[in-house]
């Protein structure tokens, strides 16, 4: 029962700190992402959030932790590597390719899985791998019919559908998703959670949102962060009843 | 490649082609030496319009190429053309290389100023040693032989080799642009970071474009000194890295054929206000004339002379602001 269990733990990270000079942004927090377990961090604004999954991305370094993902100790990679074992990552904010199609943004995503730098005679668009795989995270994620637009003119949450569609071209096992529903309506925040309770059964999926409704809806775990460190983590009913977490994030006394 | 470069660059090489029977022996030297600028503006194309890396720094590679072929050919009379300018290549490569791999830990203004550092380094280095015969520059002894008898000291093959090797250097980027890495280049100019976070070791890439780059930057610089047979510091002088700029500027960035246009259109410019018969004894002070003509076409396209036909036929149907915002990379630029 130990032994399958820890075989689903897709990343581990262990008593993670990031300092920035004397402000201590991630102070001392563990966590751990299982298959098919949707894994939300929540907290106040400059709780430590983003720091997190920046470190848990590879886009800075830790001051000291360790961070293991699929059973190797990836602490001192860079995060093109990361990528490229498996772990896929959203924006807060859109940072998508504005100039490029919606189609060349997600074949080039997918590209890095066949980089293939060298092959300089062969056009990008004749790359089997890229352009079949990009087609698929369009079908997948219902962008079919502005493929071919130029991405800085899709609506805000077709870019945040593109920014998922993008991370997906990657085919990671490992979703960091940054505040994926921000600024969405009610209509797109719907698909999105469908579309992320999809993802599950084969995915390790870590999400920071501020909806605290879609939280505690679509979350098998949350993690309440305050000032850098862990004050709570729990299933949703778990850290509903946690007399802290009421204290200080939900703000019931 | 696309329709727009096809209907441009056809004509281009056949007024190339035939303008040796037609022109001057003064009108074919222009042409050519314009045609070597246009290769070396390539180069930084490469570097500034595709990838957006703003190097500085661009004649050292120039420079150090025209060198290698006279110090060389000062060695061993009579070299064998292809030994040369493959010698020449890759020691522009190499230098591009070191410079590339410490400069490319930089970014934004910071490349700019520590890739122009270099090129400085590498300019007193010519300027101050009796490595390179000092300001006074060298003579080149002996031209290489194409084949047989026939060699690059007659102009007329001269002239065909250096516009051929335009056509293969732009055959080369142009496939090049094509292709994932090409794609990948343009990526890294959009978002570099994003390019990152999806598995791209975006410092690699950087570094190959530069080294390429650096090597046809070397292939300008010999045909340069085979040209002209005598090469002086000049030619890696920071005026000449920003000449290069100012020409895919003026050109407009983002296509092939923008660098070679802006190369063309550089080089007239400097012909029309050093001219005597125009200007009298004001074309002393050309480059007052030029700057002005410069700050002229920048302000009146900011795209460059490449979006002169769009401008025109945007007049003429009274929409131009709309095409404006259409971006050049959102394919493949060739």
């Amino acid at each position: 029962m130990e032994n399958s269990y820890s075989q689903d733990v897709l990343l581990h990270a262990k008593q993670l700190v990031r300092r920035w000079g004397g402000l201590v942004a991630v102070n001392n927090v563990g966590i751990e992402l299982r298959r098919g377990e949707i894994h939300a961090v929540i907290g106040t604004n400059g709780a430590g959030k983003s720091t997190l999954i920046n470190l848990l991305s590879g886009e800075i370094p830790v001051s000291s932790g360790t961070i293991n993902i699929l059973g190797a100790d990836v602490t001192t990679w860079s995060q093109p590597k990361r990528a490229q074992s498996g772990l896929g990552r959203s924006y807060q904010r859109n940072t998508i390719f504005p100039d490029l199609s919606v189609f060349e943004n997600c074949r080039l995503a997918a590209q890095a899985h066949d980089q293939k730098a060298w092959m300089i005679w062969q056009d990008a668009d004749q790359c089997n791998y890229s352009v079949s795989k990009a087609n698929a995270v369009i079908e997948k994620t219902g962008l079919k019919e502005v493929k071919s637009r130029i991405a800085g003119a899709l609506s805000h949450g077709q870019k945040r559908q593109l920014e998922v569609a993008m991370c997906l071209a990657t085919d990671p096992v490992i979703l960091l998703l940054d505040e994926p529903l921000a600024g969405m309506g009610a209509d797109e925040t719907e698909r999105m959670l469908s579309f992320l309770n999809e993802l599950k059964p084969s995915h390790a999926i870590l999400l920071v949102e501020h909806d605290m409704d879609a939280v505690f809806r679509i979350a098998d775990r949350i993690t309440v962060m305050v000032n850098g460190s862990v004050i709570a983590c729990g299933t949703p009913a778990e850290v509903r009843e946690d007399r802290n977490v009421q204290i200080a994030y939900l703000g019931a006394e | 490649m696309k329709k727009s470069a096809f209907t441009f660059f056809t004509p281009f090489f056949a007024v190339l082609l035939i303008l040796p029977f037609i022109g001057s022996e003064y009108s074919n030297d222009w042409v050519i030496k314009t045609v070597i600028f246009a290769i070396f503006a390539l180069s930084l194309e490469l570097l500034v319009g595709t990838t957006g890396l703003v190097c500085f720094g661009q004649a050292a590679f120039f420079g150090v190429g025209a060198y290698v072929a006279v110090l060389l050919s000062a060695q061993y009379p009579s070299p064998s053309l292809w030994i040369l300018l493959g010698a020449c290549i890759a020691a522009s490569a190499a230098l591009a290389c070191v410079v590339g791999a410490l400069s490319l830990r930089t970014q934004g203004v910071y490349f700019i100023m520590v890739t122009l550092a270099f090129a400085q380094m590498v300019y007193y280095i010519v300027h101050d040693t009796p490595l390179g015969g000092g300001t006074d520059g060298i003579y080149l002894n002996s031209k290489p032989k194409l084949f047989l008898d026939y060699g690059l000291d007659n102009p007329l093959i001269f002239y065909y080799f250096a516009v051929a090797s335009l056509l293969v250097v732009l055959l080369f980027l142009g496939m090049m642009l094509r292709s994932r890495f090409g794609h990948a280049l343009v990526g890294i100019r959009i978002n570099e970071h994003r390019m990152r976070a999806t598995g791209y070791d975006t410092y690699f890439y950087k570094l190959a474009v530069f080294i390429i780059s650096g090597a046809i930057a070397g292939l300008a610089g010999f045909l340069f000194a085979i040209k002209d047979g005598f090469v002086n510091p000049e030619l890696l002088s920071w005026h000449q890295s920003g000449a290069v700029l100012i020409m895919i500027i003026l050109g407009g960035l983002g296509y092939l054929r923008g660098a070679v246009i802006g190369a063309f259109a550089f080089a007239l410019l400097e012909e029309f206000f050093r001219s005597e018969a125009i200007f009298g004894a004001f074309s002393k002070h050309w480059h007052l004339g030029l700057g002005l003509a410069i700050i002229f076409c920048v302000a009146l396209l900011p795209k460059g002379l490449v979006s002169l036909p769009a401008y025109w036929q945007a007049r003429l149907t009274g929409r131009w602001g709309g095409s404006t915002n259409k971006d050049p990379h959102s394919g493949a630029n060739s």
